[in-house]
């Protein structure tokens, strides 16, 4: 990059160098950790259930991070995520529909509806906060879980009338303990919507900037929306399926980062996605410690976690303001 | 149409379904009890329907916004983190020993507390702007929940059942114990309000004409609050949450009696939710027999409405 001065791009790599140190010895940590003692653990366990699970936490954490930044761009809004936008709700409606129409559908078919249907939501969520002016920017996630809610009270009412509230309880505790080798391998496509974040990384902070701003700034608009979007309801949808709903992460991470080092996503993209997977595993961590041999559900340390964080944050920024 | 017709056509309407919610299929036998039972429901119903429609509409008026409603501030997640709190910490048995009183007013004080709290960063030295106060209240919700979940996963399971019916009240299942000493609180603060419905009409048109026109708008406003807070932490103890009733009937009653007068917004509002709430529930419960809780198409219906009336007029 040839106009950020050295100083900074040495500090950057030392940061990003850390963190990425860090992530490995929590992986490290997460893999060594379980009920049956490091000593005992056989390649057979590592294979079949500690590597699978280390890497969906480390994936699901990344992936969840960026899509919360991007999210954010899209919206032009620093409290807008998926979980507040209601890609989430919309998400969770397509997966209870497609278990309610076919029960026997593959982990592919889920993933594809929730997918469509996560994307479809969005698309309506952000036309509805278009058409309304919202002068207060926490106005913007306050109509968007309005907007969740109305779609959860649709599921719900599903889910009474097909005997599926359990399901839906089960999706909304998203946890890591029944990840296992065969079960979480759709995962692996957050990879290349990663990729793709981060090549759209620029557009993405450009078109955050409105809808004039970036076209004279020569960013095709809509498309570069709908790249987001695919990205977001995608990320959405994988995690969904496989692990369940984990809070706050898509809302804390990101806002930790662009407060210290501002808004461009293609500076931050690899700090927000590594910061994401650390957060995350070390919730892991702390989750399989607590009650040891026992295991709370990872949305649980999750949202205790990253709801201490962000009060801290938004308290922290008023002060630092004052 | 006069505010006044309004009003009585209201009242007729609410009796009506009253006497419906209670006479309508009585069975053969043990009328008496059943009668019984139907009326703790129906107090129930109009005492809750009193305390969402008083306090929502209280709350709009201090905040000068009309999409904001104080039960998103995470009163209910909280509710439940102190039941489960009381029942990690003493035990089912001592809970079902200190009685269901002691226990509803102790929650309704942590809830008062909390919701005081949060409201003081409005009038501290860092003002927060109301719409960030609701927001962290969200966020605040959202960790009530996880932490209740955690204390509920470390509890004995046969003792979470036997207190479990406890903390989950919804419309089915009316938390009748509370119903008196929740019904002479809410009486009460009705009643007093009547001294204060000046003071409401003069806030609602703003901070600055409210203080030119001799309102200390600083202590009304937290006075206010206070009883906004007593009343969703009531409604909520009694039925659980029920996020858009509140908004539906305040905005409701704003149409159909356009006036900023609280002396005919307010028995408006209070008249439409009771309507709301009795005719939802002999719907639900003895005409269609849906097995689904009112609070969910209420929730539903709420949040359509709300939406689509901030997307037609444009503006908040």
């Amino acid at each position: 990059m040839p106009f950020v001065n050295d100083q900074r791009y040495r500090e950057d790599f030392m940061h990003r160098y850390i963190l990425l140190t860090l992530v490995v010895i929590f992986s490290l940590a997460s893999l060594s950790l379980g009920v049956i003692s490091f000593e005992e653990t056989t390649m057979h366990i590592l294979v079949q259930s500690r590597l699978p699970r280390t890497i969906s936490i480390l994936i699901s954490g990344m992936s969840l991070a960026t899509a919360g930044a991007i999210m954010q761009l899209l919206t032009s809004n620093r409290f807008v995520t998926p979980t507040t936008g209601s890609t989430t709700e919309w998400a969770k409606l397509g997966l209870l529909i497609i278990l309610i129409w076919t029960p026997q559908a593959s982990v592919v078919t889920k993933t594809l509806f929730s997918f469509a249907f996560g994307f479809a939501g969005t698309i309506s969520f952000l036309f509805i906060i278009k058409r309304i002016k919202l002068k207060e920017a926490t106005l913007v996630p306050l109509v968007g879980i309005i907007y969740g809610n109305i779609i959860a009270s649709i599921a719900t009412y599903l889910g009474y009338q097909h005997d599926l509230i359990q399901s839906i309880q089960s999706w909304t505790q998203g946890t890591f303990a029944l990840i296992l080798k065969g079960r979480y391998e759709v995962l692996y496509l957050s990879i290349p919507c990663l990729i793709v974040a981060m090549l759209y990384a620029n557009r993405f902070t450009l078109i955050s900037m409105g809808r004039e701003i970036s076209i004279s700034l020569g960013v095709r608009y809509q498309a570069t929306l709908y790249v987001g979007l695919l990205i977001v309801s995608t990320i959405s949808a994988l995690v969904l399926v496989t692990v369940g709903v984990i809070p706050f992460i898509g809302l804390v991470v990101p806002n930790m980062v662009t407060l210290y080092r501002g808004e461009n996503l293609e500076q931050n993209i690899t700090t927000i996605a590594l910061l994401g997977g650390l957060f995350l595993l070390a919730c892991d961590i702390i989750s399989r410690l607590v009650l040891h041999p026992f295991e709370i559900p990872i949305s649980v340390t999750a949202s205790i976690i990253g709801c201490l964080l962000f009060i801290l944050l938004i308290v922290g920024r008023r002060r630092h303001a004052a | 149409m006069q505010p006044r017709h309004t009003l009585t056509i209201l009242v007729i309407l609410v009796a009506l379904s009253a006497a419906l919610f209670l006479f309508y299929q009585l069975p053969g036998g043990a009328v008496a009890y059943i009668l019984e039972r139907r009326a703790i429901k129906l107090a129930a119903l109009i005492v809750t329907a009193v305390a969402i429609a008083i306090s929502t509409s209280i709350f709009q008026t201090v905040s000068g916004n009309r999409i904001l409603t104080p039960s998103i501030l995470g009163l209910d997640t909280l509710y439940l983190l102190v039941q489960t709190l009381l029942m990690f910490l003493l035990g089912a048995k001592s809970l079902a020993m200190m009685g269901r009183i002691s226990d509803f007013l102790l929650s309704v004080a942590v809830m008062i507390v909390f919701s005081l709290a949060l409201f003081s960063l409005l009038f501290g030295k860092h003002t927060m702007p109301l719409t960030m106060v609701l927001f962290l209240g969200m966020v605040f919700g959202q960790l009530f929940g996880a932490l209740a979940s955690f204390f509920q996963l470390l509890i004995d399971p046969n003792e979470f059942l036997t207190v479990q019916a406890r903390m989950f009240a919804s419309f089915n299942s009316v938390n009748t114990a509370l119903l008196f000493s929740s019904s002479v609180i809410v009486a009460a603060i009705a009643c007093a309000l009547v001294f204060f419905l000046d003071i409401l009409d003069v806030l609602s048109l703003g901070r600055e004409s409210a203080i030119t026109l001799g309102v200390d708008h600083r202590r009304a406003s937290r006075l206010f609050l206070i009883i906004v807070a007593i009343l969703t932490a009531i409604a909520t103890a009694l039925v659980g949450p029920v996020t858009f009733l509140g908004l539906l009937v305040v905005s409701l009653a704003r149409q159909i009696a356009p006036t900023y007068r609280h002396s005919i917004i307010l028995p408006t509002s209070c008249l439409l939710s009771m309507l709301f709430l009795i005719v939802g529930q002999l719907l639900f419960e003895r005409i269609f027999h849906f097995n689904t809780p009112i609070s969910i198409i209420i929730n539903f219906a709420g949040g359509i409405y709300l939406l689509s009336h901030l997307i037609l007029r444009g503006t908040v």
